[in-house]
């Protein structure tokens, strides 16, 4: 299916190390993203995930280190360049842009995530976002403020403004937490769907059923290294990853 | 929003119609004396929004930049003498440079923290004045006036119709932005600054940006007053009372639309300027701290906010 050994990675992480004042977040952490691959990213509490996530998307600086997409080191760039790049990010415990609609949280990210392309009238405009929207099962609450959302809706608001950017990378962090189950199956059909359009994704989770029907590769953290990484059986089988979930 | 745009424009028109007719056809000079007042903090207010409404950043240095601005003319009047036009255009280069400056040294800072960074800085820029010399020092400086334009009859009457057309400017700078993707990115870092920059916002120079517009009308509005009251002096133009005024009126108005500074800013100048009159100026500062209060407990939104509530409760009844 893949040719891991032939093809040039879209993200390529690269001997990461984040450190907080004395406590190391991340150390030494190397990991290369295929294009089109379903990646998911497990561990304990504290282990790392998130850190991991801000450093790829920005919002942390790194002791040392490269990440790389797509061939350019994009160590030092700010989240907003990261952003036009092509890596969007859902947050743990959503941030909407609060005093806003959907529809303008998410014309938010075709004003400044796409590359501007000369005017572009209002109407296309909504037209774009409403596909977005659609696709996210949003488009009856396109015109409410982000205030008035349920949890769920929130998740999905998070992840079709994350899709308005023209993604490439898409990190889903723990969108699934707090959900029922019929919700998790929701939003694990709407991550697979964007799988689908050649959208690569990294996702963070704690439900271990959405973690082995979504993931081709899995990656397990613990206290900042990488303790195993393979196929979803695999590593759910190891016995460290094991131990670090259940405790020795 | 084609029509929107025409009754602007109509309106923009007709209000300096009716400021210009006003200096042709008025001979009292108390209305335009305090009528100065009024425009010169419609254009702070506006100005101060732009930075501490649409982007959230609560700016006391409004009085640091008014000061430079009020000191920009002068040190052109006594240097070279230049007219009222250079003035006020010299102050707004000033004033954007001075907003770059201060943006650059303070916007990393949020909340709070980037609130006293301002006040830290208008006190910095005091001193320095205070201790320059060739405008006069600590004493402060008299200015003459140069004999006014024929058009009007007299000096302040240039100065209001000058103050109006700031006001216009500063007006439609605020509404443009407020519609533009500038201000859709602003509203985006006031909300949430991390997710904002996870959507593509450039906030650091969107900041930077709004600083700097903010700060040029700032400066643009202080220019024409040194030829009002014919006197400079740092205690006065950089009195941290200009900061509290501006902020109140922004506050008191709304600042999530560019009408809201423009409301409270008339509302409070008025009854300051009644006040001075009536009873006396040192009351200003009280009456302006109780509003403050009644305000920000009962109407956090403004009077905009009360408007809008106010029409939706009526939309609700009538359904």
């Amino acid at each position: 299916m893949i040719s891991p050994a032939s093809e040039l990675p879209l993200l390529r992480i690269a001997a990461l190390t984040k450190r907080f004042g004395g406590f190391t977040a991340l150390d030494n952490v190397s990991v290369d993203i295929r294009p089109g691959e379903r990646f998911g990213l497990i561990g304990p509490n504290g282990s790392g995930k998130t850190t991991l996530i801000n450093c790829i998307s920005g919002a942390f600086r790194t002791e040392a280190g490269t990440v790389v997409f797509r061939g350019e080191d994009i160590t030092r760039l700010p989240p907003h360049m990261r952003t036009r790049r092509g890596i969007a990010r859902s947050f743990q415990i959503p941030r909407p842009f609060k005093s806003m609609t959907i529809v303008e949280n998410l014309m938010v990210a075709l004003d400044f995530a796409t590359v501007a392309g000369g005017f572009v009238p209002e109407a296309e405009r909504r037209e774009t976002v409403m596909s977005v929207l659609t696709r996210t099962g949003l488009a009856a609450k396109a015109d409410v403020s982000t205030t008035k959302l349920s949890q769920v809706e929130l998740r999905k608001m998070e992840l079709a403004r994350a899709m308005a950017t023209h993604p490439k990378l898409l990190i889903s962090d723990e969108a699934m937490a707090g959900l029922s189950t019929s919700e998790v199956d929701e939003v694990l059909d709407l991550l697979l769907a964007l799988a689908d359009q050649d959208i690569t994704i990294i996702m963070i989770e704690h439900i271990m059923q959405a973690v082995m029907r979504f993931s081709q590769r899995v990656m397990c953290l613990d206290a900042g290294k990488i303790i195993a990484i393979g196929a979803p059986a695999e590593v759910m089988a190891n016995q460290r990853v094991q131990e670090a979930y259940l405790g020795t | 929003m084609r029509r929107n745009g025409i009754a602007f424009w109509v309106g923009a028109a007709l209000f300096l119609v009716a400021v210009f007719a006003m200096t042709q056809v008025v001979r009292n000079q108390y209305p335009f004396f305090a009528g100065y007042v009024i425009l010169q903090f419609i254009v702070l207010a506006v100005a101060w929004s732009i930075l501490g409404g649409y982007a959230g950043y609560v700016n006391f240095g409004t009085s640091a930049f008014f000061g430079v601005g009020v000191y920009t003319a002068v040190f052109l009047v006594k240097a070279t003498g230049a007219p009222l036009v250079v003035q006020i255009a010299a102050a707004t280069i000033v004033g954007a440079l001075l907003g770059f400056a201060v943006g650059l040294l303070t916007l990393r800072m949020q909340g709070i923290y980037f609130s006293i960074a301002t006040i830290a800085i208008s006190i910095v820029i005091e001193t320095s004045v205070t201790n320059w010399r060739y405008v006069g020092g600590a004493a402060g400086i008299q200015i003459e006036r140069p004999p006014v334009m024929e058009l009007f009859n007299d000096y302040v009457q240039m100065l209001f119709f000058v103050q109006a057309l700031l006001v216009v400017l500063a007006v439609t700078i605020a509404r443009y932005i407020q519609k533009s993707w500038i201000g859709r990115g602003l509203q985006a870092l006031r909300d949430d600054e991390l997710a904002a920059e996870c959507t593509g916002v450039p906030t650091l120079r969107l900041k930077l940006l709004a600083c700097v517009i903010s700060g040029a009308l700032m400066c643009a509005a202080g220019a024409p007053a040194a030829m009002y009251v014919q006197y400079a002096d740092p205690s006065s133009v950089f009195n941290l009372n200009y900061s509290v005024t501006v902020l109140a009126m922004a506050l008191i108005g709304g600042t999530a639309h560019w009408m809201g500074p423009v409301l409270g800013a008339i509302l409070l100048g008025v009854t300051q300027q009644v006040l001075a009159v009536t009873i006396s100026s040192e009351v200003n500062v009280l009456v302006l701290g109780v509003m403050l209060v009644l305000f920000v407990v009962a109407a956090p939104e403004g009077i905009l906010g009360l408007i809008r509530r106010a029409s939706r409760g009526r939309a609700e009844g009538e359904a």
